[in-house]
């Protein structure tokens, strides 16, 4: 018994569960960098470069999400 | 290239965007498939470091004791570099290093900025090989200064092996060395890549899938209007990511140079 049937290509939402991870990441990034500006406004320059330095690194997860999805897309 | 731009006739708009979209035809020989010698994407990058030269060429040619606007422009530019991401984070001994990455910064900013001028709209930095150069000098840099700095044997002994008891290294040194010596060129490639990719196959998406509703029946067809609203929105998105990325690969080499340079880890 088939109980339900997909077409075409799934990749999207394979992506979709990828991004979950750098999706809370990035989240956690930025909420830690507000926390410890509201607490210590005089810091916010000095851990900004970090903040983007972590942004990017968490973000590259993502990102390696869309390129193998395009890389392996092969035969459907 | 104006002759080039591609007409769609309604019926038939490609709808799903893919990779085949990022290949333009070629302007020498014009118009031809298939040869990628002298494409668009060459032709803006040839204007994009044109415009790099003789920007700071011409504002720095006469500086004045009250700067004009150019000169203040590209001041502030390399002042933002030299000052917040350089000495930041090498000290003062890495001033060396900031006409370089200052240059770097604006060759990728304005590459990038190709994503979404109107006309244009697409990155040369959306082909991976121009990232993957870049990267390449990147790497080539950071292991050169602190091969430099170290000497080779000392060098790897820094990189490769953390202060940790002696029965995990075994597995840490494996992770060092991928984590330093191979994902890092690769990652700074690929982020670069994956965010222009990314941005003007979103921008197609909600641009050609604007016409694809149109197309489709009478209830969709207002929907469209949305979806091109969408477009004009995510440009502004992309407007802050071609800024955000120069300024990350930026501070990614130059934190990876730093890393080189530091006495101990």
């Amino acid at each position: 018994m088939e109980l339900a049937e997909v077409t075409g290509s799934v990749a999207a939402i394979g992506y979709g569960l990828a991004a979950i991870g750098p999706g809370i990441g990035v989240g956690l990034i930025f909420a830690s960098y507000i926390q410890a500006t509201a607490r210590q406004p005089e810091s916010s320059r000095m851990t900004l470069p970090f903040v983007w330095i972590g942004f990017a690194v968490v973000e590259a997860l993502a990102l390696l999400g869309i390129a193998f999805g395009i890389v392996w897309q092969g035969g459907s | 290239m104006s002759g080039q731009v591609i007409a769609l006739p309604l019926a038939d708009v490609p709808f799903p965007p893919g990779v085949e979209d990022f290949y333009l035809p070629s302007l020498i020989p014009w118009g031809a498939h298939e040869s990628y010698w002298f494409t668009k994407i060459t032709a803006l990058v040839w204007v994009t470091t044109a415009i790099l030269i003789l920007f700071f060429v011409l504002s720095y040619r006469n500086p004045k004791m009250v700067p004009r606007k150019a000169q203040w422009l590209a001041e502030s530019t390399y002042g933002f570099v030299r000052n917040n991401i350089v000495v930041d984070m090498l000290g003062h001994t890495g001033v060396r290093f900031a006409p370089y990455l200052t240059t770097l910064f604006c060759f990728i900013f304005l590459n990038n900025l190709w994503g979404i001028v109107p006309g244009v709209q697409l990155s040369p930095n959306s082909h991976i090989a121009f990232p993957t150069v870049l990267a390449l000098i990147s790497y080539v840099l950071f292991n050169w200064i602190g091969i430099k700095k170290f000497g080779f044997a000392r060098y790897f002994k820094n990189a490769l092996v953390p202060p940790a008891p002696l029965f995990i290294l075994p597995i840490l040194i494996p992770i060092e060395f991928v984590s330093t010596f191979l994902f890092r060129p690769f990652t700074l490639a690929l982020r670069l890549f994956a965010n222009m990719f990314a941005g003007h196959l979103i921008l197609l998406v909600f641009t050609l899938g604007g016409f694809a509703m149109l197309n489709a029946n009478l209830w969709l067809a207002p929907v469209s209007v949305l979806s091109w609203l969408m477009t004009i929105a995510l440009t502004f998105l992309e407007a802050l990511i071609v800024v955000l990325q120069a300024y990350v690969f930026v501070v990614l080499t130059t934190s990876y140079m730093q890393g080189a340079l530091a006495e101990e880890h």
